[in-house]
């Protein structure tokens, strides 16, 4: 591990074992769908065959006749849906403003179908079974449209219209402007600064170069559930697991048009999520089919409806020109990209173009988001959403300059890099950054020195960004009378942050991991706080509980100071726990260490109980750098990773198993994206590889050891140096992969996934 | 057509259970809705992510893909009877002390297909475990961990 | 999962009368990888599962070197690839059934279920058919015996006629100078339906070949048997060429589908090469 600057600490850069761990190798730990509720109905959801339709008319009653439905559900059943909201309109494209009747739609289809899979339909029976049954007696008459799941198809003229009122809103430079055509293009985004113009006539050297990529899916293990009981009196408890239990919780309350507080959202364990666990599906159904039958609904998704109608990300078009000098500065970039955001507006197009070209310093530069609605499934957040297509595209152009100028590709990167104070994309100029510290520890890495040999074996480089996330948590703290801490958390768990943010706790106040218990708790017991997503969790848990580790800290000296009968001004609270006041007039030492003070918080005004909710915003940008060797097989297309290094600025390194094995798994989700995993459509919009069968996410067997080493340059935005790290390693896998491609057997690679297929087609 | 409800003899972790199951109900099915065992996770629900891996018979098998009319008179093994009444399993432990976790869904499949394996062949290679563990997916930790973890405990 | 009854067969004869009065929903359940999930996710409609692990001739594994290998419709692969006399003898059926899903797939998944599923892509297919598996078939009117080779009569679809299902597969005798080998192509490394999957059987007497058997699978709608194939190595010395024009022939003979799993430019050219690998890998087998 290379550290620059970093304290010494007790815990942190520890490796305890996790708080949740017996449970979940004991097969005891509570998920989603493993709830049991006394006359608990189950749940199954009738999803559109067609890839765009008009709904004609549903008849539900053969359904609702069956022996053992209890209730049937359409888009009409959600209070929030039909006639109580105006039609979307032009306003509601606006970033960040969500058309409520598109919600409700998304949920369940209103007037259309806008993709195959798109839910209809929903019954609750006294078993799964019974349920699956009732679908097939729902009759429903479509009448088929014409689609297109296409990107770059969806922006063509005379393309099919997903919602014919979506005009195109330009935002760009100022300008605010609507066209009156009909269209697909639900938004456009421009980042500029400089004059390209004069940074290209600059250039001695410029490279433009189209790239597209699939659609990947998040592929987290545990199908979307949600379990649902409205009692009589109003109030709604929902079970499932999500990443951000407020955030189901609100877009649950807006769904079904009842005030916020009526809705209380119990997390359960959550088996993975990527981002594809932010946005809701079943929950507002669960509720609405609970209000019907009076009874509690668990409602989980198959596998194949997980593929056709929750996650992926956005398929994508890009387009990169990068000029450079000969000695390889870059004297302008110009870059285009469209995301297909699904059936509704919103892909992380937006995201992605604030990440293209930040690793570099590029003084005159225009960049270009397009967000296209298509008849796939809505997208969602996945792993540093936009990034790993636009950096993909841009990584790629950069090994190709740094073949025509015969430079090493890290002297090429190292050349440009950003650094503090360098200006972003948008114009800010960044604090401290690890780009450059990342470039240099791969130079030196014994691998990037290591020769490589063999036929058809290559090696790449890439570098990554993301900017990670800041936002809003909260938490609370109970100090026992032993000196245990009862630590109550808002962020759900995804991968160890209960043991992460108890660490900082506990290094906060010079206590022990263990004496910390901490839980994740539901939305009305804990203040607000934002998904578990954006690598924030322990970067914005930490700093919550370095709060509240503060405020124990002053009334622990506030009670020494009522029982030694001085100032609290005189005591302090030391590194290792203990309060410690000035000697007593008879020279004797005073001081409590934490567990003996707290033995005696209800004799000096109760136990302690705090609370604290806290929003930063200097979460601190992190960056990653890939090597990979690997041999491509010129008769079959395959190709096999022999070796794989990722190198991350990783802030501080909180638990560093936990760092290790977030970058181990991005990078593998990254191996999936570049060799394998994509939606395959045929020619009637329908997806035809909806299942973990066909859908290849990287076995055991497919990858070697991944080795990972940590750079450590803390972030000074946070008061233990953490910066986020989950999201960072999915983005360099693919122009890495791509990039070592080339090296292997001499061909460049312009679209991901680089399956066997398209890669023996390049070589017949 | 609703088929009558059927009672089901069979061991489960040493204990004799005897399950009123529907006709329709996978092995999985059974355990997790009609017995609230829920150890055994459903990923797929088609034999393709090994989530929901038990030991029947002494076999590993996926529990989905066998009904639980299938199981009279069997012996099943599931993640609640890995560890003993005093002590977690040394597999249970290293994937603990290993950080062989983060989200857990599919720990229970691995960890029984880990043991099948240890059972078969004490002395996997990296390859051979890699090999075996394939039919069991994980998306959190691109594996490294899990294997590592599984090599520990073999070396013992 | 729609609708179903198990019943549990409790010898051949009685097999045969639950299908029968069953009619043609009724299913044979062996290890059930397939059909289970198939009557879950309602593609293929079945009332009535009749399972017949529990009848000692489905789950047979005998091994005798005059008369070869018999291996019940039920036997679980993991017994298959993991009997000394299969491994010494049968490579081949080794290297087929330790890839057909995962291990806990292998725990319960048959032969005679990969035959009777009858999916083109059926990995341990093209590996029977050279080795000239025949399937022995019970059925209200006798028993009858259908080559591996002949029994597949579309996707899905076969000789079985009602009442009718697979007792065992037997699989001659191997002699001296013979080898055998198969192999797929998968985009992963494990966990995946074929691409394309070949079989090669040789026969080598003083340097030439003197019988062949090629198979393929994945490439059309039933795996296929590629004489063509073999007449091209047939009376010739091994070499690069012949070889190659084997995989020619191969290729020649694949009429593949350009779907999720492959293109027909892929499946073809995959033929060839896997055509001439296993000629290789058999090759290098005989004793």
């Amino acid at each position: 591990m290379v550290a620059t600057g970093k304290p010494q600490y007790k815990i942190i850069g520890t490796r305890p074992r996790r708080p949740d761990g017996v449970d979940k190798v004991t097969g005891r730990a509570q998920y989603g769908a493993d709830i049991k509720l006394e006359g608990l109905l189950y749940g199954a959801v009738l999803r559109s065959p067609h890839a765009h339709a008009l709904i004609k008319s549903i008849d539900t009653s053969k359904a609702e006749a069956l022996d053992g439905v209890h209730a049937v559900i359409t888009n009409a059943d959600l209070v929030g849906s039909g006639q109580t909201v105006q039609p979307a309109t032009a306003e509601a494209l606006e970033p960040g403003k969500a058309s409520p009747r598109w919600a409700a739609e998304s949920i369940l289809a209103g007037p259309k179908v806008l993709y195959h899979g798109h839910a209809v339909a929903a019954v609750a029976a006294d078993d799964v079974h019974i349920a699956q049954d009732a679908l097939e007696l729902i009759d429903v008459e479509y009448e088929i449209l014409p689609h297109v799941v296409d990107v770059q198809d969806a922006m063509l003229d005379g393309a099919p219209i997903l919602h014919p009122q979506l005009r195109t809103g330009v935002r760009a430079a100022g300008v605010d402007t609507r066209s009156d055509i009909e269209t697909n293009l639900a938004s456009h985004m421009r980042l500029e600064s400089g004059d390209i113009e004069k940074g290209f006539a600059a250039a001695d050297l410029t490279i433009e170069r189209e790239f597209t990529s699939s659609q990947f899916h998040q592929g987290y293990i545990e199908p979307q559930n949600a379990t649902a009981f409205w009692s009589h009196d109003g109030r709604i408890n929902i079970w499932t697991s999500t990443q951000g239990s407020f955030m189901a919780r609100d877009a649950t309350a807006d769904v079904l048009g009842v005030p916020v507080a009526q809705v209380k959202v119990i997390p359960m364990e959550i088996g993975g999520g990527f981002g594809g666990k932010i946005p809701i599906y079943l929950e507002p159904m669960a509720a609405v089919l609970s209000k019907k039958s009076s009874r509690p609904v668990k409602m989980w998704m198959d596998r194949e409806a997980v593929f056709q109608a929750t996650g992926p990300t956005a398929s994508s078009y890009s387009k990169v020109k990068i000029g450079v000098t000969n000695d390889g500065t870059i004297t302008a970039a110009e870059c285009l990209f469209a995301m297909g955001a699904g059936g509704y507006p919103g892909s992380p197009v937006g995201a992605g173009v604030m990440c293209a070209l930040a690793p570099y310093k590029i003084d005159n530069q225009v960049i270009d988001g397009l967000d296209v609605v298509l008849n796939t499934p809505k997208t969602s957040a996945y792993r540093a959403p936009g990034a790993p297509a636009t950096e993909y595209a841009v990584e790629s152009v950069m090994d190709e300059i740094a073949e025509q100028l015969d430079m090493d590709p890290i002297d090429l990167r190292l050349v440009n890099v950003a650094e503090e104070g360098v200006k972003n994309s948008s114009g800010t100029p960044w604090p401290k950054i690890g780009a450059k510290d990342v470039l240099e520890a791969m130079k030196s890495h014994p691998h990037y020195l290591s020769e490589i040999q063999g036929e058809d074996v290559g090696r790449g480089i890439a570098i990554g960004f993301w900017f990670n996330g800041g936002m809003e948590s909260s938490s609370s703290a109970r100090v026992n009378k032993d000196g245990s801490i009862a630590l109550i958390l808002g962020s759900v768990d995804i991968g160890g942050s209960r043991a992460s943010i108890s660490m900082q706790l506990a290094e906060t106040l010079g206590v022990t991991y263990e004496q910390i218990a901490p839980q994740v708790t539901d939305t009305d017991s804990v203040g607000y706080t934002a998904v578990t997503g954006g690598s924030r969790t322990t970067f914005a848990g930490g700093w919550v509980v370095y709060e509240l580790g503060q405020m124990i800290k002053a009334e622990m000296i506030s009670r020494a100071s009522k029982i030694w009968d001085i100032s609290g001004d005189e005591i302090t609270y030391s590194d290792e726990g203990t309060v410690v006041g000035p000697d007593d007039a008879e020279g004797n030492k005073r001081a409590f260490s934490f567990n003996e003070l707290a033995s005696k918080l209800q004799a000096t005004g109760g136990l302690i109980a705090v609370s604290a909710s806290s929003s930063h915003t200097t979460q601190g940008a992190a960056y990653g750098g890939h090597i990979v060797d690997l041999k491509v097989d010129r008769d079959t297309g395959k190709t096999e990773i022999l070796r794989y290094t990722a190198i991350q600025d990783v802030g501080t390194a909180i638990h560093p198993d936990y760092v290790e094995g977030q970058i181990q798994g991005g990078i593998a989700q990254g191996v999936g994206m570049a060799l394998n995993e994509e939606y395959y459509y045929d020619s009637d919009g329908h997806l035809m590889n909806g299942s973990f069968l066909d859908y290849r996410v990287p076995v055991a067997n497919d990858l070697p050891m991944l080795d990972v080493e940590m750079v450590e340059v803390p972030n000074p935005g946070h008061p233990f140096g953490v910066r986020g790290v989950g999201e960072v390693p999915i983005v360099p896998p693919q122009p890495t992969i791509r990039n070592a491609i080339y090296d292997a057997i001499g061909v460049r690679f312009y679209h991901t996934p680089m399956s066997p297929r398209r890669v023996l087609d390049e070589l017949l | 057509m609703i088929p009558e409800p059927k009672v089901v003899n069979t061991i489960i972790n040493g204990d004799s259970k005897q399950i009123l199951v529907s006709e329709r109900d996978s092995l999985l099915e059974a355990l997790r809705d009609r017995i609230g065992m829920t150890g055994a996770k459903e990923g797929c629900n088609n034999g393709n992510c090994g989530a929901c891996a038990v030991i029947m018979d002494g076999r590993l098998v996926n529990s989905c893909c066998v009904m639980a009319a299938e199981v009279e008179g069997s012996e099943i093994m599931t993640v609640e009877g890995l560890a003993s009444r005093d002590e977690l399993h040394p597999l249970q432990t290293e994937f603990l002390d290993n950080a062989a976790l983060q989200c857990g869904i599919c720990t229970p499949g691995f960890l029984m297909s880990s043991y099948a394996l240890l059972q078969e062949n004490p002395n996997p290679t990296e390859e051979e475990t890699r090999f075996w563990l394939a039919g069991n997916l994980c998306r959190c930790t691109g594996y490294d961990k899990i294997i590592e973890s599984v090599l520990t405990v073999a070396k013992g | 999962m729609q609708a179903v009854n198990y019943a549990r067969a409790t010898d051949v004869d009685d097999a045969i009368r639950l299908l029968s009065e069953g009619g043609e929903n009724a299913r044979v359940l062996a290890g059930g990888t397939d059909l289970i999930v198939q009557a879950r996710e309602r593609k293929r409609k079945v009332d009535l599962l009749v399972d017949v692990k529990h009848v000692e001739e489905f789950m047979v594994l005998e091994f005798d070197s005059s008369t070869g290998l018999k291996v019940g419709a039920a036997t679980p692969l993991y017994q298959v690839y993991g009997d000394n006399n299969v491994k010494i003898n049968y490579p081949a059926l080794v290297d087929a059934s330790t890839v057909i899903g995962g291990k806990a797939i292998q725990g319960r998944a048959s032969l005679g279920g990969n035959l009777g599923n009858s999916s083109p892509a059926g990995d341990s297919l093209a590996a029977m058919i050279v080795l000239g598996g025949v399937a022995t078939i019970a059925g209200p009117n006798g028993r009858r015996e259908v080559p591996v080779g002949e029994f597949c009569t579309g996707p899905g679809q076969n000789v079985l006629e009602s009442g009718e299902l697979i007792v065992y597969i037997s699989f001659p005798p191997v002699g001296d100078g013979e080898g055998a080998a198969w192999e797929r192509f998968i985009p992963r490394n494990e966990m995946d339906i074929a691409v394309a999957s070949a079989g090669a059987w040789v026969k080598i007497e003083d340097g030439s070949v003197t019988d062949a058997r090629i198979a393929l699978g994945a490439v059309a709608a039933t795996p296929l048997v590629a004489s063509d194939a073999a007449e091209a190595l047939i009376g010739r010395p091994l070499t690069d060429e012949t070889i190659s024009s084997a995989g020619d022939a191969a290729s020649a003979i694949a009429r593949p589908i350009t779907d999720m799993r492959g293109s027909i430019k892929q499946r073809k050219h995959l033929a060839k090469i896997l055509t001439e690998r296993t000629i290789r890998t058999a090759v290098e087998r005989i004793r």
